[in-house]
């Protein structure tokens, strides 16, 4: 030991506040970010088809559009089993306390579903039209609900939809950025825990569900295509993947500055941070987080964008870093969430948590919980084609 | 005689009219179940315990709880880890094990100035034998309790989405567990980790500076059965209260994580560079 301040700050015992030794916020709040975010991302590849033109995402921009709603229609089933009395959820609509960033969440949910549900009846309005007139029983009955019995195709009812779907499409960005930029923002906004606690929080979260939503839809569609036995759409998964290029760049900087940031600035408590990365978060940071799962599609990424591959090939890459950036933005959520409560706010140590198999929020139940929006995509699928060349439509 | 009765209005218009006043009013009902009651019910309390006035000034008299000011001030140099407060604490609130709003901290500093804390059990059992997974030369050695420390800006509050945790005028920071969703935010709010989430109610829980005690004139439970003093509290607006006379008086003072800007009204005498 040397200098004048050896121990004053470094504290050595690994002293754990006594009720911090629980980890509060567990699996649950790990997968409700990721769902989001999930729905964030589809969205955007839907949004630059309607609303800004780019052509070559028609293929998949209805799809994603069923696949934002089927996980929008997810979201709250991990907060319900997070909250200790889940019968009381309503007091968060009907008493909100207007200080809180939490209270907001109901309102922007409910807006954000409003938006995208009326974007997939209008986006698909023609095509309801056309297989209600082909159906019968139940199925008609849904579609004349979903018609709003309304058959008129004509041009001038048509370039009202189309003005219409441009309208809630540009009214449906700001509100998925606020859905999921105000989720990064409920952690940034607790000062009192320093790794959460940054104005970058809503935006690397925002970023990274990009970047989950944009693979999400490149994955389920060459999956699905190739189960299926349909032709792929080269230009389609060229332009989503450059899109997740960019995304991705920006999400992984936006990561990365954070922590130079602490490590930099050495504000408060910023050996806590350093001792977090570097110790009990070691692995699943840096090596799974930074290394394997940014590193490795960083690579493919540039071998896609600066080599000329062949389509099956291309496809190959693009299916397979997807899947790789699903895990890193899954982990990356795991950190902030997990990491962020593992150290203690005594500023003198770290606890541990394992996530249980068997519990409400246990591993079972996120397995679970990620399965239902995939039965309700293919529920939608029966009623919403996915895909513009259905034999249905013909 | 036949006595006429106007025939009910059932046409449309007066349908829709008293269904939407039917919904309204059951929707109303069903969010204003609050409890106001029992709120009016605190501020007079019916039963009066047997015990002499420890906090003067309450009893018998009105409660301006506008005017009301206290203070809680832990002398860490008179502590010595007994534990009786943990106690007291527990048994008060039938605190769950392994749950805490009240606990002692063990501090160690060695003569290369490393500080070695611990805290096990909450400090329940007192500190009766030294630490033994540590082998260094004790030069001083201190314990610090912990409780709510009552923030002016409170961040639990803040964060609450329904307002089950709320400042009453008085100064003190409450939890209304029938409110509670249960959600956890207030604890990762809270700097101090005061608070924790209840498994049997499963709706967040916090040191309460025994709010039902000061109101019928009794000291917290953990003042009153601390041996030495460590703990004190009292009414500001009391020239002669021990807190007074320490909180007006030339003595240093210090409060917890004072940077975080939460203003807390529990202050610490004796308090040491080493503590969180």
């Amino acid at each position: 030991m040397s200098g004048f301040h050896e121990g004053a700050a470094m504290l050595l015992s690994n002293f754990v506040l006594p009720n911090d030794l629980h980890v509060h916020w567990s699996m649950m709040i790990v997968l409700y970010p990721y769902i989001t975010g999930l729905v964030d991302g589809a969205f955007i590849i839907a949004a630059l088809y309607y609303l800004f033109d780019i052509e070559s995402l028609k293929p998949v921009a209805r799809f994603s559009l069923l696949f934002a709603l089927a996980f929008l229609c997810c979201a709250t089933i991990p907060l319900l089993l997070h909250l200790g009395r889940p019968e009381r959820n309503f007091n968060m609509l009907l008493t909100p306390n207007p200080s809180s960033a939490m209270a907001g969440f109901g309102y922007i949910y409910a807006v954000s579903m409003g938006v995208l549900g009326f974007i997939v009846i209008f986006v698909y309005r023609a095509d309801l039209v056309k297989l209600k007139h082909r159906s019968r029983g139940m199925i008609k009955l849904i579609y004349r609900v979903l018609t709003f019995d309304c058959d008129d195709l004509s041009p001038r009812a048509m370039a009202l939809d189309d003005r219409i779907i441009k309208i809630l499409v540009g009214l449906g960005i700001p509100v998925a950025a606020v859905l999921h930029g105000y989720v990064g923002f409920i952690f940034g906004g607790v000062k009192a825990n320093p790794t959460w606690s940054t104005p970058l929080m809503p935006v690397i979260f925002l970023f990274s569900a990009c970047v989950s939503g944009i693979s999400a839809i490149v994955l389920a569609y060459i999956v699905i295509r190739k189960l299926t036995g349909s032709s792929m759409d080269g230009p389609c998964i060229i332009t989503c993947i450059k899109t997740l290029t960019g995304f991705f760049i920006l999400a992984f900087s936006f990561e990365m500055l954070e922590v130079f940031s602490h490590s930099y600035l050495k504000s408060g408590y910023h050996h806590m941070v350093e001792g977090l990365l570097n110790g009990p978060l070691a692995a699943s940071f840096w090596l799974w987080q930074v290394k394997i799962c940014s590193g490795i599609p960083l690579v493919i990424l540039g071998l896609m964008a600066f080599i000329r591959l062949p389509q099956p090939r291309y496809n190959l890459l693009a299916a397979g870093v997807s899947a790789i950036l699903l895990l890193q933005v899954f982990i990356m959520r795991w950190n902030v969430v997990i990491g962020g409560q593992l150290m203690s706010k005594s500023a003198r140590g770290y606890t541990v948590f394992h996530p249980p198999w068997i519990d409400k929020e246990g591993i079972l139940t996120v397995i679970v919980v990620m399965i239902i929006p995939f039965v309700i995509l293919f529920i939608l699928g029966k009623i919403f084609p996915f895909w513009i060349e259905d034999p249905r439509l013909d | 005689m036949k006595i006429e009765q106007a025939p009910p209005k059932l046409d449309r218009r007066t349908f829709i009219k008293n269904v939407l006043t039917g919904s309204i009013t059951g929707s109303l009902l069903l969010i204003y179940p609050m409890g106001g009651g029992d709120a009016l019910d605190m501020l007079q309390p019916a039963t009066i315990p047997d015990i002499p006035v420890q906090i003067p000034g309450i009893r018998g008299e009105t409660y301006e709880i506008h005017e009301r000011k206290f203070a809680f001030i832990v002398d860490i140099t008179q502590c010595i880890g007994c534990g009786s407060c943990c106690v007291a604490d527990k048994r008060e609130y039938k605190v769950p094990d392994g749950y805490y709003r009240t606990w002692v901290e063990r501090y160690i500093k060695d003569f290369n100035d490393q500080v070695y804390v611990d805290c096990p059990n909450g400090g329940l059992d007192g500190y009766q034998t030294p630490r033994t997974d540590i082998e260094v030369q004790v030069r001083d050695t201190f314990f610090v309790p912990k409780l709510c420390n009552m923030c002016k800006e409170t961040p639990c509050t803040q964060v609450c989405p329904v307002g089950a945790t709320f400042t009453s005028p008085d100064g003190f920071v409450l939890m209304d567990s029938d409110r509670c969703v249960g959600c956890g935010y207030c604890i990762q709010a809270c700097p101090y980790s005061s608070r924790f989430l209840n498994p049997i109610t499963h709706t967040a829980e916090k040191c309460t500076w025994c709010y039902h005690r000061v109101r019928k004139g009794l000291l917290p439970a953990c003042v009153e059965v601390c041996p030495t003093g460590a703990r004190k509290f009292g009414s500001l607006r009391d020239e002669t209260s021990e807190v007074y006379k320490i909180l007006k008086g030339p003595g240093v003072l210090t409060v917890l994580k004072e940077s975080m800007g939460t203003w807390p009204a529990l202050y610490y005498l004796g308090a040491r560079l080493e503590v969180i």
